[in-house]
């Protein structure tokens, strides 16, 4: 399912929210989402997961085409835990 | 402070003006959306932010930590989240605020 497909099926099942909404909102969501964990903030959706950042430590890498050395920086990364409810939905959906 | 579905319904309310009850309804049936999709076995690709893909692991020997009985760990179906590039290079040099955890 992409964005656009979790958009429409938003619309048909929330008729009585003007389309339009439906979409900005989605698109809200999402963009909120972002800007929370580039502020550093962790994310914590009841029954879903909870996002926050996990560090990577600074190594020396490789550039692939030349072989060449390269220091790469330590760097954030976004880390999703999924929460209870979507775990066991998920892991359930597989014995059926 | 972390981010919950409260402050986004908030959000939508103060920054499109969506009623509040539809914005609380918003945020709900956006979640809900997403499990019932991966729930039916149907990775989830949010272009901009990410994609919540499905693994499939088979079964594999396991242990009670306590008592130290053997106990195999059955086949189980897992959702990982893959952050998109753009995300990624978003958050690369943030600093985690506080030190919660």
């Amino acid at each position: 399912m992409t964005k656009s497909e979790l958009i429409e099926k938003l619309m048909d099942k929330n008729q009585h929210i003007a389309a339009r909404d439906v979409e900005l909102s989605i698109k809200e969501m999402l963009e909120q989402m972002a800007q929370t964990l580039q502020k550093g903030e962790r994310i914590e959706i009841r029954g879903f997961g909870s996002f926050s950042l996990h560090f990577r430590a600074p190594r020396v890498g490789r550039n692939p085409k030349t072989g060449e050395t390269v220091k790469l920086d330590g760097k954030y990364v976004p880390h999703f835990k999924p929460g209870k409810e979507l775990r066991e939905r998920v892991n359930e959906g597989l014995e059926l | 402070m972390a981010l919950t579905k409260a402050e986004m319904a908030e959000h939508l309310f103060l920054k499109l003006g969506v009623n509040k009850r539809d914005a609380k309804e918003l945020v709900e049936s956006f979640f809900e959306e997403i499990r019932e999709a991966l729930e039916s076995g149907e990775q989830v690709k949010l272009s901009g932010f990410g994609n919540f893909d499905l693994r499939t692991k088979s079964e594999r020997p396991g242990r009670n930590p306590k008592t130290g009985e053997d106990i195999p760990i059955k086949a189980r179906r897992v959702v990982t989240f893959r952050p998109g590039q753009k995300l990624k290079s978003r958050v690369e040099e943030s600093k985690p605020a506080g030190s919660d955890s």
